[in-house]
């Protein structure tokens, strides 16, 4: 068939590939995982009790449990996993970059300082009330990069990146600027910053759900294109593809989906970068696997990230974001050390 | 508009590669940062005229100005010019070997590490001027910068090990550095979650990277590095252009590619170390400066000389603007940001308008 055009032809055969097993396996996993979320905690309850009081709020201690508070944390955490999981394997796709983490492209930091901002002027103290602010921010921030990084010929990669990095220090450099000067300000953000899971209602997960939502539809709709736009442009475009429209489809979705996730949860960093070379590792460098296994991944990730921080420091818990880049940090060292490097 | 980048030099059997246009670059920016200098000792809460503090720095002028200019404001622009030029060099080399526009020192985990054992230094001596914590008075004085170098160069050294493997792959280097960074910075938002709020704040000013009251204590260490490494790095130059295509092709033209790395690995560890040590992290200084240098310049990698007098430049500058412009005092590596950012951000637009146009 013609579709086994392969983007590296010259691979050894015995190179991974993606299969649709792997990829059923890992929703399997993802789904133990959230099961496991709403189990385990400061209190535990049985595995049995949690399904029965699932599907039946009959009112009881463990069933408030569930429904209040950890349902809520485990749909965020599932959420945000797979919208920067996706994201970051896009970014890395469209940018040729194994260095580039979707929180370059100033979204992370435009929502940060929007919260900031919030905090600041209008004295908003409520999870709910910053998950506005930095939605807002995230999208002024990306739609500045976008406007700054793209010439004629279409979103350029390394310019938007280059833009986001600039557009990322300016604003962070707005941030610093009002928490260095008002220790007010730095005590509320200094918690939001570090990417928490907790005191999240699930409001806040169905004020984020479109633009996730969005955001996979418009990375579903530039995947395919991926595996032809690391050979480069031209040969792209002399391929029949449309490389503006590919970049600006997968730029978007990046930019949603990161804003999004940042809005709901904080900046959670580190599973962007990450989990696109984690799943590089399951399954090649086909993109058109390497993006579904990216989100499944982050979602595990990150849930499972969330269950070791409730679990480590009994009663008080440990921010998901620290956990995420304490535990995930050496461990990627480690992977690294072993891998045979994979060039893009 | 046709501007020679290069010409080469010829002379008997041995030939040069004269890079007209980043020798033009750098000889501006000399002109302007000498500038810049003077007017950065003149300004002040006690404003003194330019021509004296050329006077006065070449031997002249009278007491008062004397000791104003010489013992007051020098200390802190020589540790200005030296921490910017220390920075521009260390970002070019790194992003030279990484062969990558986003890979600054802070991707060998040099600011993390340092960032972790001075955020521990404050959190450990209660807030600054409060006291009552473990560490106070002369030791935490001098411990801040003394943790914030340890940090960094065992940070470095840390990764060098992981990173080795039969011979250092430059990719794994930068991966595993993040990964590393990305574990210290985790604990540094940890110490900063679960510190006292007045640490908190405390911290996070240090964070900002500032030039406030810096003396000949901060300047002469990076000073010194500057002197044994800048040397070495201009020497590495040669091996950095044949790098530029390739690990295999550069050691096809000559270049022993472990020494070389090495080299320009503890060349830029160094300069970084020594830097964040005495003003703390100025982190868009590293990464931004290079950039800037290579669209002035116009070549394949970030310019070194250029870089360093980019550098210089950049955070001079930001010392003039918190210390004379500014009717609030506010750390020097938020106005470097403010400055570097807005200036990066004006020359891609421009580039890209040409590139289209």
């Amino acid at each position: 068939m013609s579709t086994s055009i392969s983007a590296r032809p010259w691979a050894p055969p015995s190179v991974r590939r993606g299969s649709a097993r792997v990829l059923a396996l890992l929703v399997l996993a993802l789904a133990a995982m959230a099961l496991l979320s709403l189990a385990l905690g400061s209190r535990a309850i049985p595995l049995g009790t949690v399904i029965d009081v699932l599907f039946r709020d009959d009112g009881s201690e463990a069933a408030t449990i569930v429904h209040a508070l950890r349902v809520p944390r485990t749909v965020l955490a599932v959420a945000v996993g797979i919208a920067l999981g996706v994201a970051g394997a896009l970014m890395q796709g469209h940018t040729r970059n194994p260095l580039a983490d979707p929180g370059l492209l100033g979204v992370e930091a435009g929502a940060s300082c929007a919260v900031v901002l919030a905090i600041y002027t209008l004295h908003i103290d409520s999870l709910a009330g910053y998950a506005w602010f930095a939605l807002a921010g995230a999208g002024i921030a990306a739609a500045a990069v976008f406007a700054i990084g793209t010439t004629r010929g279409g979103p350029d990669p390394i310019s938007l990146v280059l833009a986001g990095a600039a557009v990322s220090a300016l604003l962070a450099a707005v941030t610093q600027a009002i928490v260095v000067r008002d220790a007010q300000t730095l005590d509320a953000y200094r918690f939001w910053v570090v990417g928490s899971t907790s005191g999240r209602s699930l409001s806040v997960f169905w004020e984020v759900l479109p633009f996730i939502a969005l955001g996979l539809l418009l990375a579903a709709m530039s995947t395919p294109g991926l595996n032809l736009l690391q050979l480069g442009d031209d040969v792209a475009a002399s391929l029949g593809l449309s490389p503006w429209r590919q970049k600006a489809l997968g730029v978007a979705a990046v930019m949603l989906l990161t804003g999004a996730a940042t809005a709901a949860c904080g900046p959670v960093a580190f599973v962007g970068l990450v989990v696109p070379h984690l799943a590089r590792r399951v399954g090649g460098v086909d993109y058109r696997w390497l993006v579904p296994y990216s989100g499944l991944l982050g979602g595990l990730l990150v849930t499972g990230a969330d269950i070791v921080g409730r679990l480590v420091v009994k009663p008080a818990e440990l921010q998901v974001g620290i956990v995420m880049a304490l535990l995930g940090g050496p461990a990627f060292v480690l992977l690294v050390r072993r891998m045979r490097m994979v060039r893009i | 508009m046709a501007i020679l980048h290069a010409v080469p030099l010829r002379i008997g059997a041995a030939s040069w590669l004269l890079p007209v246009r980043a020798a033009m670059v750098s000889l501006t920016g000399v002109g302007l940062l000498l500038l810049l200098v003077a007017v950065d000792l003149s300004v002040g809460d006690f404003p003194i005229p330019v021509a004296d503090v050329v006077q006065t720095l070449l031997g002249g002028g009278d007491t008062g100005q004397r000791f104003i200019v010489m013992e007051l404001r020098l200390p802190q622009t020589t540790v200005a010019v030296a921490v910017g030029a220390a920075l521009g060099l260390a970002g070019a080399l790194t992003q030279t070997l990484a062969r990558n526009p986003l890979a600054s020192p802070d991707i060998l985990g040099v600011t993390e590490g340092a960032a972790f054992g001075a955020v521990m230094v404050i959190v450990a001596s209660g807030a600054s001027g409060y006291g009552g914590g473990l560490i106070s008075g002369r030791l935490q004085e001098l411990g801040l910068p003394l943790a914030a170098f340890a940090g960094a160069i065992l940070t470095a050294t840390l990764l060098y090990a992981f990173s080795w493997r039969r011979g250092l792959d430059v990719q794994r280097l930068v991966l595993a550095g993040i990964g590393l960074g990305a574990a210290l910075s985790a604990g540094t938002s940890y110490l900063l979650v679960n510190a006292r709020i007045q640490d908190a704040a405390s911290a996070q000013l240090w964070l900002s990277g500032s030039l406030t009251a810096r003396g000949w204590e901060h300047g002469r260490p990076v000073l010194l590095a500057l002197a044994v490494l800048g040397p070495g790095a201009l020497l590495l130059v040669r091996s950095l252009n044949a790098m530029l295509l390739g690990d295999d092709a550069a050691r096809g033209l000559g270049v022993r590619l472990q020494l070389i790395q090495l080299g320009v690995l503890v060349t830029a560890v160094g300069l970084a170390s020594v830097s964040v040590a005495a003003v703390g992290p100025l982190e868009f200084v590293a990464f931004v400066v290079p950039q800037v240098a290579l669209r002035l310049t116009g070549g394949s990698r970030p310019p070194v000389l250029a870089s360093m007098v980019a550098g210089a430049i950049l955070v001079v500058v930001a010392d003039l603007v918190t210390r004379a412009v500014l009717p609030f005092p506010l750390p020097a590596g938020i106005v470097t940001a403010a400055i570097g950012a807005p200036y990066l951000i004006w020359l891609l637009v421009r580039t890209n308008r040409r590139r289209t146009a």
